[in-house]
């Protein structure tokens, strides 16, 4: 590994001669470490796009252009992440985490969560920007089907009072096959098209400071005050059993989680 | 590239001067009728401004057609759509000139749902000596008519009247986006994001629908309509931009639909510039086709490309518009400047195209030197009467005196509107609330 106190840089892999058999680990640990920033600024990336998406509904008139155009580019995450596996890992992690949760019927929101597949509805490899008002309150517009689906599917829903992104974290989840069946939709992807597998260098064009300014701006918005649901997602956090190695993306994550979840609360 | 004089004409009866910017007051377009002698601007409170340029004055020959109010109307309110429960905005998004027929004007003004057609005329007569009214207007009692009289028209003072004589609406579930009056001054489309209508200017009852991108199944949509216009001359054909980056010309004599279309225009992605904004960037926000029928323009987010109508494959030329912002996409993402829409516009001879950019930039590139200049529209920086000075964003490092850097750009002042007269180098440019117009210089 890095010797203590090197400053860790993009371009390191190539230039620091290392001593005997830390050649071989160099590059590898150098592309997980690029790799995992990679992921979670496409992670970042991802929520962004459903908060704005949510919050194009809660207009009076939501803009059709702007709409399509961020759920393309959610598709396009999710398609990559599909390819990737780390659509599966996140779902499984977070599906654990869940489990440990041990609270009362709090609700949360948690955008994002919604959107990861559960195991019953891996199959269909469907994605669709999620209902922003309740069944109640949102007429059937015709135009806004595309991120809009009525809540056909019966069964009590959450008052409109909450949003409907509600989660229960413990008992029976509201991420079953029903829900997630609402929230997903039927985006599917029919051919999915093998992705240009681009190389790192490419990917990493697109990565560039304003994705930590980014994370400084959410780590930023500490303003709404803490309530009984962050308490509870930062007990989840904390307890979330991480079967898989991944444990930092997983806590990174829900650490994401709790930013969003800040921001739609506080705003 | 010439150098521009600056005359900003912000009148202040209207368009108020003040530092504070009232949103109503933000103009949403602006257009030059085809003789150039008046301007019309649209803003978000649904009113139409319209200049008039000043007859050119021998013993004033320096002040070569300044452009003063001419008329203000109110034309669209905000409305309440009771089915959908939803309100329609007022701001007015385009307006087109019809050529001029007679001494009357006319011009097509749209929101979100609706167009309309307004005249505007002056009066400067008026019917006087009416029998049964006084001069003040009130009703004489018929005993002290002794004797009667024909009224006859005096002279009065001019008066610019406007009136709405056509209403075109209930043609669009979804939001207008322009308008394009045909070369055969009948008829005119109205875009909205997944059709294009076609109108007869007469008729307001009935229009036609031409393209209809909508699919069965709303959840299968990826693609809307950003901008349709008429070709110049050949009535029959009209293009269309998408959010993916393509444009479709459609003739119309082919087949009622023009689902299909003639041509297909679309660049091929370059993959090393491939990211998850490339479609953002993509999407086309205005197409222009030239004044010859030969080119059309479009512009997206960062670039503003030239297509030659017979080649379908790649633009001929294709010009950075802010290629420094490519690197901030993330940022502008999260702040939805990425959707933002530009225009972009033709000079008369098609020699050089303008479109604006941020901090209330706008760039001009000469087709035939390859030069291009970045100007900028604030009344800060540059005096009335004075030459505006070619402004620089610095990329590198050092910055030097008098660049800005991209930090620096204020993405909240944007020059998304602007015009270019038909015939001469002068220029309209919107920033927020205030209109610009520049000139080419007194030689």
């Amino acid at each position: 590994m890095f010797p203590k106190g090197t400053k860790r840089k993009f371009s390191d892999s190539g230039d620091e001669p290392a001593a005997g058999g830390e050649d071989v680990n160099q590059p590898s640990s150098v592309a997980v470490r690029m790799l995992s920033s990679y992921s979670l600024q496409r992670q970042s990336l991802l929520d962004m796009s459903l908060i704005k998406l949510q919050l194009c509904h809660m207009l009076v008139e939501p803009n059709l252009c702007r709409s399509v155009l961020i759920a393309n580019t959610v598709r396009q995450i999710q398609e990559e992440m599909t390819q990737d596996g780390t659509w599966q890992i996140m779902t499984q992690a977070l599906s654990a985490a869940n489990a440990a949760a041990q609270c009362s019927a709090d609700r949360l929101v948690a955008t994002e969560v919604l959107c990861r597949q559960t195991e019953a509805t891996q199959g269909e490899q469907v994605l669709k920007p999620f209902p922003a008002v309740g069944s109640e309150g949102c007429p059937a517009e015709e135009e806004e089907e595309v991120v809009v689906e009525e809540e056909g599917e019966g069964g009590p829903q959450p008052p409109t009072c909450q949003a409907p992104l509600a989660w229960t974290p413990a008992g029976k989840r509201k991420m079953d096959s029903r829900t997630a069946e609402q929230v997903f939709g039927t985006f599917e992807i029919k051919n999915p098209a093998p992705s240009p597998d681009p190389a790192l260098e490419e990917l990493f064009s697109d990565v560039d400071a304003s994705y930590y300014d980014l994370d400084t701006v959410l780590t930023g918005m500490q303003s709404a005050p803490k309530m009984g649901p962050y308490d509870l997602l930062e007990s989840l956090s904390s307890h979330g059993p991480s079967p898989l190695s991944s444990s930092t993306s997983c806590r990174s994550d829900l650490n994401e989680l709790d930013h969003i979840m800040e921001i739609i609360v506080g705003s | 590239m010439e150098e521009e004089t600056d005359t900003p004409k912000i009148n202040n009866s209207f368009l108020r001067d003040h530092n504070y910017a009232t949103e109503a007051d933000v103009i949403s377009t602006v257009e030059f009728n085809p003789s150039g002698e008046l301007l019309a601007t649209g803003d978000k409170g649904g009113r139409v401004v319209v200049f008039q340029r000043e007859q050119e004055t021998k013993s004033e020959p320096q002040r070569r057609g300044e452009y003063n109010v001419y008329s203000t109307f109110q034309s669209h309110d905000p409305e309440f759509d009771y089915l959908k429960s939803l309100e329609v905005e007022e701001k007015i998004n385009k307006i087109r000139w019809l050529p001029q027929q007679n001494a009357a004007y006319f011009l097509l003004s749209t929101n979100d749902k609706t167009v309309k057609l307004w005249k505007i005329r002056e009066r400067d007569r008026r019917p006087e000596g009416y029998n049964l009214k006084d001069e003040d207007g009130r009703i004489r009692h018929p005993s002290t008519i002794t004797s009667l009289r024909v009224p006859v028209l005096q002279n009065a003072d001019l008066m610019v009247e406007a009136t709405a004589r056509r209403v075109f609406s209930n043609a669009h579930t979804y939001h207008i986006n322009s308008i394009s009056v045909n070369s055969d001054f009948q008829t005119y489309i109205s875009t909205d994001d997944l059709r294009v209508n076609l109108w007869n200017l007469e008729i307001t009852d009935q229009s036609f629908n031409i393209v209809d991108i909508k699919p069965c199944n709303m959840e299968d949509l990826t693609e809307v309509i950003t901008a349709a216009e008429f070709h110049p001359q050949q009535c029959n054909t009209l293009a269309y931009s998408s959010s993916r980056g393509s444009i479709r010309l459609c003739d119309m004599r082919k087949q009622a639909l023009c689902d299909t279309h003639c041509k297909f225009f679309e660049e091929p992605e370059d993959p090393s510039t491939r990211s998850f904004f490339s479609e953002i960037i993509s999407s086309i926000s205005d197409i222009k086709f030239s004044h010859s029928g030969r080119f059309l323009m479009t512009r997206d987010y960062l670039t503003v490309k030239v297509w030659d109508l017979n080649m379908e494959t790649r633009p001929v030329q294709t010009y950075q518009v802010h290629d420094y912002l490519r690197g901030k996409l993330c940022s502008l993402y999260e702040n939805d400047c990425i959707f933002d829409k530009f225009e972009c516009v033709w000079n008369g001879s098609d020699s050089v195209i303008m479109t604006g950019s941020y901090n209330n930039f706008f760039r001009m590139f000469d087709r035939n030197t390859k030069k291009d200049v970045t100007l900028e529209a604030s009344r800060e920086n540059s005096k009335p009467r004075a030459i505006l000075k070619p402004r620089k964003v610095c990329v590198g490092g050092k910055r030097r005196k008098d660049e800005v850097t991209v930090d620096s750009l204020d993405f909240s002042k944007k020059i998304l509107h602007s015009t270019w007269h038909p015939q001469e180098n002068i220029i309209a440019v919107a920033a927020s609330n205030n209109l610009y117009i520049f000139q080419d210089k007194v030689t």
